[in-house]
């Protein structure tokens, strides 16, 4: 039933989730330590616009994308400019695309996490004369543990579901943006019902089976998501 | 005085019959739809309240229940399909228009009037609708073959889900040219901007749409209204007007 075009666009969402959520884990991190810790006013600002993407539809920032990203956009302009080329339609454009787009969902959890420790544990550190950068990696990061596996599953999980964004700026290129959500669609657009099923049952499962591993093994991301 | 007691008396009971008929409208045909049905409103009384999308979904949002009293598809295999299962009033289909299909492009002078400009390679996508699921984006693959330029343009195509998308990634510059509906690039007997290739109908097989009164319009009187109402010869006109055959 599943045929060689669902194989790859199968294999195609679990390349962009996992390279996504690298970089949303390395992005992600300082910008929810600092969050975390900062007394600036801008920190609601910033918290504001990383969680955007948690209330915009996702037309929205996939028509502003396809805007930005675009010739006259610009991105698209910078991105011409340093030879790179133009992003729609490419696997580089879905992965930055998808890095806004879950940024909140690896952000929160990391910041939840950081503060839940609070200040207390790193000014002992310091006192034992562990170096700020010592600290974070021997004090903070082992403290936060649960909250990094509730950031990678979240931020992984809402890459491989997510539909709007990449429909707007994909344009639907086998193995390079025709993503599970996409190939579903078309599926069911087409009316090929018996194929729909097999990629969107399996979905449902993994979706199911990834979040009852969440909840089992960290029951705090239940509460740390509010 | 005599004629105003007659006009209000016509009026009152255009009032008492008007109806609201709930139509779904293949997303190539939302501009000229959106000016008949306000012909149609002021004609007749009755009101069109129209639904805009992709066929197949209204297909499956038709067997599951919606309720739409009358389909104006982008095709004509999906109401035939309908009538064959039984989901629509016996008889009642037709043809409403031809579409036209044009090679189109958001720079002026960029699309020359023989399509050249395909074969020439000097572009990096070229978009065109879906053509699992989209009419237009099966007329535009057939067109690619009939020209030989399959093979060639294989690694530049990109795919909006339906027509609407194709334009947008067009309009917005991200694909430098596209196949479209010629009715979403066409006013008033020209190209309103940009520049485009009117695709000769030889190139591909006719993009006939077809409608049909659904078995939910069935007891419905402005459906059969404004099924008719399409066949006129005002609603024909403003059709042509789009570019569409008929």
């Amino acid at each position: 039933m599943i045929d060689s075009a669902d194989v790859a666009a199968v294999w195609l969402t679990l390349k962009l989730a996992s390279l996504v959520t690298v970089l949303l884990l390395a992005i992600g991190t300082p910008v929810a330590w600092w969050l975390a810790h900062t007394r600036s006013r801008l920190r609601p600002v910033v918290g504001a616009v990383v969680a955007l993407p948690l209330v915009l539809p996702p037309t929205v920032i996939g028509f502003y994308l396809l805007l930005a990203l675009g010739p006259n956009g610009a991105v698209g302009q910078l991105t011409q400019a340093l030879g790179i080329g133009l992003l729609p339609f490419t696997f580089g454009g879905l992965v930055i695309a998808s890095v806004l787009y879950s940024m909140p969902f690896v952000v929160q959890p990391l910041q939840n996490a950081f503060e839940a420790i609070g200040s207390r544990p790193l000014e002992v550190a310091a006192t034992l004369r562990a170096s700020p950068w010592d600290s974070f990696w021997t004090v903070a990061v082992p403290l936060a543990r649960p909250g990094f596996f509730t950031a990678a599953v979240l931020g992984f999980a809402h890459t491989v579901g997510e539909f709007g964004v990449v429909l707007m700026i994909g344009g639907n290129i086998p193995e390079k943006t025709r993503v599970v959500s996409v190939q579903i669609y078309d599926h069911v657009e087409a009316l090929e019902y018996a194929q729909a099923h097999w990629l969107a049952g399996g979905m449902l499962v993994f979706s199911f089976v990834v979040l009852l591993a969440l909840y089992t093994l960290n029951p705090g991301a239940m509460k740390g998501r509010r | 005085m005599k004629r105003l007691a007659v006009m209000l008396a016509l009026l009152g009971c255009g009032a008492a019959q008007a109806a609201e008929v709930q139509v779904a409208v293949a997303a190539n045909f939302t501009a000229p739809m959106q000016k008949i049905a306000a012909e149609f409103n002021k004609d007749t009384g009755h009101k069109a309240v129209l639904a805009f999308g992709a066929t197949g979904k209204f297909y499956a949002q038709i067997v599951n229940g919606a309720p739409f009293e009358l389909l104006l598809a982008a095709d004509d295999e999906t109401p035939a399909r309908l009538e064959r299962e039984g989901r629509t009033v016996p008889g009642s289909r037709f043809t409403y228009a031809t579409g036209k299909l044009a090679l189109w492009s958001a720079r002026p002078g960029y699309v020359d009037a023989g399509g050249k400009v395909l074969a020439s390679g000097s572009y990096a996508h070229l978009a065109i609708a879906n053509p699992k699921t989209a009419p237009y984006g099966l007329a535009a693959t057939e067109t690619l073959e009939k020209l030989g330029l399959s093979a060639g343009v294989q690694g530049k195509l990109v795919q909006g889900e339906n027509i609407a998308q194709a334009h947008q990634f067009v309009s917005t510059g991200n694909a430098e040219l596209g196949f479209v509906a010629l009715s979403q690039v066409w006013k008033d007997g020209k190209f309103s901007a940009g520049s485009g290739w009117i695709v000769p109908a030889s190139l591909h097989a006719p993009i006939r749409q077809d409608a049909v009164v659904l078995a939910k319009g069935a007891g419905n009187e402005a459906a059969r209204a404004l099924a008719g109402y399409l066949k006129s010869d005002k609603a024909r006109d403003i059709i042509r007007s789009f570019g569409y055959e008929l």
